[in-house]
């Protein structure tokens, strides 16, 4: 299961100008969990686009519930990896963004596109989506599905029980299936009505033969 | 803002500083004549992947771009 989320942004700076910030964006009054910032890749492709991946780490800050669930999370930084390609001849740019540790318990991806905005042109607009993924849904739906696998063996075992105790009780070989066994319980159940269909009327017949005071009700 | 590795934060630094000026004074004006940062930035390169590869961050082999062919939009 994977959450996604689109959104759109403008800036009312133009894209050179965005551009260049970008690279200058830390640290700032709002990134105090970016802990590091470095570029480990980069270079100018022959069609004149510039190549970068930078790596950041960030705080590893979980809600109180989680650091108590996954414990051994708590102690790690994030590391980030981020790629662009900035184009200056389009005046386009496109990030995408992952975390490259503690993937297993959560992984954010982020890509976005940075344009001049179709009303202004000196304002800068960006295109930014995300997907929010965890295997822990995967480790759910394990779950799940080896519950009821275990489940449904165990019914088969019950019936078998059943079907053994059956025969056993009726002083057969425990040999019998279950159709075979299912059959003659409801021979026997039939025979067992009647006979109490006869046992009553017999019983009814002799109380209204008997003098009143000794009759008794038969319940 | 500091480097992960504590000795490259200087020539992080002074890296920055010239990429910075020749990415908005040439690069972006389509200007493609040489870059002035090869120098600095082959040191600090130097210094950053053996922080890197001290720390055992896992960066190697990484597909430019990552898996960001496309996504299906809308959760699933």
């Amino acid at each position: 299961m994977v959450k996604y989320f689109l959104g759109q942004s403008v800036l009312r700076s133009s894209w050179d100008q965005v551009f260049a910030a970008f690279w200058q964006r830390y640290p700032n009054p709002y990134s105090k969990h970016v802990l590091t910032e470095d570029i480990v890749h980069r270079e100018v492709t022959p069609d004149q686009k510039l190549l970068s991946r930078r790596l950041l780490t960030k705080t590893n800050r979980m809600p109180r519930w989680a650091e108590r669930l996954f414990p051994a999370n708590v102690a790690h930084s994030v590391y980030i990896l981020e790629d662009s390609i900035v184009d200056p001849q389009n005046q386009t740019m496109t990030t995408f963004t992952w975390n490259i540790n503690h993937a297993r318990l959560m992984m954010v991806e982020e890509r976005c596109v940075y344009c001049v905005n179709a009303d202004n042109s000196g304002w800068t607009e960006i295109r930014r989506e995300a997907w929010v993924s965890s295997s822990l849904f995967g480790v759910s739906r394990a779950v799940q599905e080896f519950g009821l696998a275990r489940f449904k063996s165990n019914v088969t075992k019950t019936m078998k029980g059943f079907e053994y105790i059956l025969a056993k009780l009726q002083g057969e070989a425990p040999s019998k299936t279950l159709v075979e066994t299912a059959k003659e319980a409801k021979e026997k159940a039939k025979e067992t009505a009647l006979a109490a269909t006869e046992k009553a009327k017999d019983l009814a017949s002799k109380a209204a033969t008997k003098p009143p005071q000794q009759r008794q009700q038969f319940v | 803002m500091n480097s992960i590795g504590e000795a490259c934060t200087d020539m992080k630094r002074e890296y920055d500083q010239c990429f910075n000026r020749w990415f908005a004074e040439k690069f972006l004006k389509g200007d493609s004549s040489g870059d002035p940062c090869i120098d600095l930035f082959k040191r600090y390169q130097q210094c950053v992947q053996k922080a890197v590869k001290e720390k055992e961050i896992p960066i190697e082999g990484l597909e430019f771009m990552g898996h960001s062919k496309e996504k299906p939009g809308g959760s699933s």
